[in-house]
């Protein structure tokens, strides 16, 4: 396969970026679109370019890193997969095809597709663990919890963190990490004693990385590579109703 | 030099307790003095840095990655082993430990195993107490399934993707360290030096990977927890910038490497399907169960599967070892694939792959049955191989996976370096020779959670907080060290990229240093791998900035220190003239072909000492003792 890549190039977070077009060839269908990329790169550099640079890591879909919106959309068309997981069979000989970074106030962009994610390190700062000390755990059967329970929160833990949910949103919304985040713990009997404190901070932490709110476009769900329910936002919601004083709801 | 493990002597029972009682302590209030540098925030060192943390001392975190919830323990997915006995099978901590000794050929350490299987149990606590959310039945309790090389269920599994929830966990613990002030994480970090001072490790030097800034950074300890490197194969199932940079950078500055030459290769991978290939992707072991190895009975033989009638198809495993048939361990089956594939018989495009057959089993038990177990896998298989497995076999070969070696440790985990320890993956400690399935996140945390905040002490306590940092010259000599092969790796400006470099000696250790090693293949890889060093030093091409973000720069400085470590991997290999595990000598093999051990000439850890470029590394040698498990030969017949 031949095809045409319109790619944008920044050099770094001040720097003013563009599109930059490229014609990369020998496209095999088997290939990743990451390995596309690597290809297209080794065709760069050949040619005197310097090469695009983008996140991976893992390369099977779990460690969250590879962050591109691709014909706008973020990891691409095909469904539940993340960028590595995408082959190039989804596209055709000659296609031209665009490639972004993530867009949104809170991830800045480092260079070219790679962006700063540390907003979403520091929401799970704010309380994103349960306040246990190691070593002075109870047996891990003296609670049982309901295989129901259990399974909503194991939904929910699903999060990978790559931050498709704020590409997709219109207002840049991290509220779909933020939910699945909270829910995952405050579902659990281990996180419900901190669950009322969890949730004002982890919120109060989304608001001040300068992530927009929620308006219920389900872009977010749409774009999660990992199937995560815009559910669990309305639960987010719930906790925190539940989380204000009295008369402090609005 | 004969090395001492430093384990505890006496009943192996009690080694652990009578050892932490012995250990020396730091005071709470001393304990604020200290710094402690963990690089790598895998299970290991994101359960180390979280727990040293929270015991109250100073911690530096340091990662590739943009997060510290991305290292590559996040990738495992099958589970996690303890010996809670939950099932009332007859689970022990005793059996736990006959069976990872069992398991790892008889190359691991008693004592160290031990521990593990006696922390393992904690570690379900632990873990369950911070929420990780696994796998329970109706009632609410825990449930456990069967994992290779034991015959009892020990292991705790959330869905799978147990790898990624329990790193979330010690992440989660790690990030409540850092609101607490007392753990500092510095991402888009690479360890490139270890500085040492007096002969002992007071700190790093490494490369900010956004501003290309080199800094450094000083400790009263370094913890390395930098994981595998399989990587040195080029395509394996690690993540693509898995390296062994900081622990060969450690090597060269005198910590010893030990058993560099067992790794493991995983039988079930999708295979290779060209030459831009840039990953495997693991399929889950379980498929084996069901589906029947076999290849074309006739060398070349290239028509499509469902073309080829029963008479001319091989069942090679089922008829070589008719008892355990497609469920022989990890090691047999790889190396019998290979055998086929360098007899002309493997399928596909490349030839480099078996077929996995379920039709039979779909015969036998209904597509609905088949797709109830595996539907997860079949359709993982069709998103990257763009075929149905339910109507044709799915394609496997085998794939590096994981790696058994690591710096030598003593029984704290301390290297030869004093002051500098090493966790997880990225020690040799209680493998062996070879891994059984669900251990790796075991010994992770294990490490991370119950083993360095304890071992970590005695080292401390004798040790003057802060008495060495960044003023000294050692770090200046080493950053010096550091920019200057940064810049010789710029100014080659040749043709051939860091890929086509790694391409090429993953090509080498494949071929000569793979599956299946001789004396001959493996004195063939060391005439090649210093060709292919001289080369790249003389033909590199790197382009862009050191100011700036710059991966093939990145690439470069890996690639350049597997080029070195891949030697010493070799040599470790042409050393063991016997098979054990994941290492596979030709010479030494039973009359039925299976691995023959020499417990007289090598039950002992391999400690490669690095001498300098093109001299050969010195052997130093620990000598094993079996005092609770009696030594035996593996039989899958």
């Amino acid at each position: 396969m031949n095809l045409t890549l319109y790619v944008w190039r920044q050099a770094n977070a001040k720097a003013p970026g563009k599109m930059e077009r490229y014609e990369t060839k020998g496209i095999s269908p088997d290939m990743s679109f990451l390995e596309m990329l690597d290809v297209t790169n080794e065709q760069l550099i050949k040619q005197g370019i310097e090469p695009i640079v983008f996140d991976h890591d893992c390369r099977e879909g779990i460690c969250g890193m590879c962050s591109q919106v691709i014909n706008g959309v973020p990891h691409g068309p095909e469904e539940l997969v993340t960028v590595c997981q995408l082959h190039m069979r989804r596209f055709n000989d000659g296609d031209t095809i665009f490639i972004e970074p993530w867009r949104s106030k809170a991830f800045p962009i480092e260079k070219d597709l790679m962006v700063d994610r540390g907003a979403f390190d520091r929401i799970m700062q704010a309380y994103g663990y349960t306040s246990i000390t190691c070593g002075g755990a109870p047996d891990a059967n003296d609670h049982p919890i309901p295989k129901w329970q259990l399974d909503r929160a194991m939904d929910a833990a699903e999060c990978i963190g790559c931050g498709a949910c704020v590409a997709a949103c219109p207002n840049a919304s991290g509220m779909l990490f933020t939910a699945a985040k909270v829910a995952h713990l405050n579902m659990l009997p281990q996180g419900k004693p901190e669950g009322a404190r969890r949730v004002k901070a982890m919120i109060a932490a989304h608001d001040l990385e300068g992530f927009g709110n929620c308006t219920n476009h389900y872009e977010c769900e749409a774009a999660c590579p990992k199937g995560v329910k815009t559910a669990f936002i309305s639960y987010l919601n719930k906790e925190l109703i539940k989380a204000l004083p009295k008369g402090a709801q609005d | 030099m004969i090395l001492d493990g430093k384990c505890p002597t006496g009943p192996i029972e009690t080694s652990w307790d009578r050892h932490r009682f012995d250990m020396k302590l730091v005071n709470p209030a001393n304990k604020r003095k200290y710094k402690i540098l963990m690089v790598g925030t895998g299970l290991g060192g994101g359960a180390g840095a979280a727990t040293l943390g929270e015991l109250g001392y100073n911690v530096e975190c340091f990662c590739y990655q943009d997060s510290a919830r991305r290292a590559h323990s996040i990738a495992a997915q099958g589970g996690i082993n303890a010996a809670k006995a939950y099932p009332n099978d007859g689970d022990s901590i005793r059996r736990l430990f006959y069976d990872t000794i069992k398991g790892g050929d008889f190359r691991a350490r008693e004592a160290d195993v031990w521990r593990l299987a006696q922390v393992s149990n904690n570690i379900i606590d632990q873990c369950v107490a911070q929420g990780v959310p696994f796998a329970r039945d109706y009632a609410g309790y825990l449930v456990n399934r069967s994992f290779g090389g034991a015959q009892v269920s020990r292991t705790f599994y959330a869905r799978g993707q147990t790898g990624q929830q329990l790193l979330i966990g010690a992440y989660q613990s790690l990030s409540r360290q850092v609101k607490a002030g007392k753990v500092k994480i510095h991402n888009r970090r690479e360890m490139l030096d270890l500085v040492v001072v007096d002969g002992h490790a007071k700190g790093i030097t490494c490369r900010n990977l956004i501003t290309g800034e080199i800094e450094s950074h000083w400790g009263d300890a370094v913890v390395l927890a930098t994981g595998g490197y399989v990587n040195v194969f080029y395509l394996s199932t690690n993540a693509m910038g898995s390296s062994v940079t900081a622990n060969w950078k450690a090597a060269k500055k005198g910590a010893f490497f030990a058993n560099p030459c067992y790794t493991q290769i995983h039988p079930t991978c999708i295979p290779v399907t060209g030459d831009h290939q840039s990953k495997l992707t693991l399929m889950s072991e379980s498929l084996r169960n069901d589906g029947r190895v076999w290849v074309p009975k006739k060398a070349g033989d290239k028509r499509p599967a469902n073309e080829i009638p029963e008479d001319e198809r091989d069942y090679y495993l089922e008829t070589k070892y008719p008892s355990f048939g497609n469920l022989v361990p990890r090691d047999v089956a790889s190396r019998n694939a290979k055998l086929q594939a360098d007899a002309g018989k493997g399928v596909g495009a490349s030839g480099y792959a078996v077929n996995l057959d379920f039709a039979d089993a779909i015969k036998r038990d209904g597509e609905k049955a088949i797709r109830e177990r595996y539907g997860n896998l079949f359709q993982m298989y069709e998103k990257i191989t763009d075929e149905d497995a339910y109507k044709t076999p799915m394609r496997i070969y085998p794939a590096p996976h994981y790696a058994m070696g690591g710096l030598w440790v003593d029984y704290e985990l301390q290297s030869n370096i004093p002051g500098l320890f090493v966790l997880g993956e990225a020690n040799f400690s209680v493998h062996g020779a070879n891994r059984l399935g669900a251990s790796a996140l075991m010994q992770g945390l294990s490490d991370g959670y119950f083993v360095i905040p304890y071992t970590i002490g005695p080292y401390l306590a004798s040790t003057t907080p802060g008495a060495v940092t960044t003023d000294h010259d050692a770090f200046k000599e080493s950053k010096a060290e550091v920019e200057a092969q940064i810049e010789k790796l710029r100014s080659i400006k040749g043709n051939k990229t860091p890929f086509e470099f790694h391409r090429e000696l993953g090509r080498i250790m494949w071929d000569n240093v793979g599956m299946a090693r001789s004396e001959e293949s493996l004195k063939k890889a060391l005439t090649e791998i210093p060709k292919l060093r001289e080369e790249f030093w003389q033909n590199l091409k790197c382009v862009g900035n050191d100011k700036e973000v710059n991966q093939q720069l990145e690439n470069a400085g890996r690639v350049a220190d597997f080029l070195e470590f891949a030697e010493v991997l070799a040599f470790d290999a042409l050393n063991r003239k016997e098979s054990c595990g994941g290492h596979f000598r030709v010479e030494s093999q039973t009359e039925e072909g299976e691995a023959l051990r020499d417990d007289e000439n090598y039950a002992y850890v391999a400690a490669w000492e690095y001498k300098g470029e093109g001299k050969a590394p010195e052997l130093h040698k620990e000598p094993l003792k079996f005092e609770n498990i009696h030594l035996a030969q593996r039989s899958y017949k």
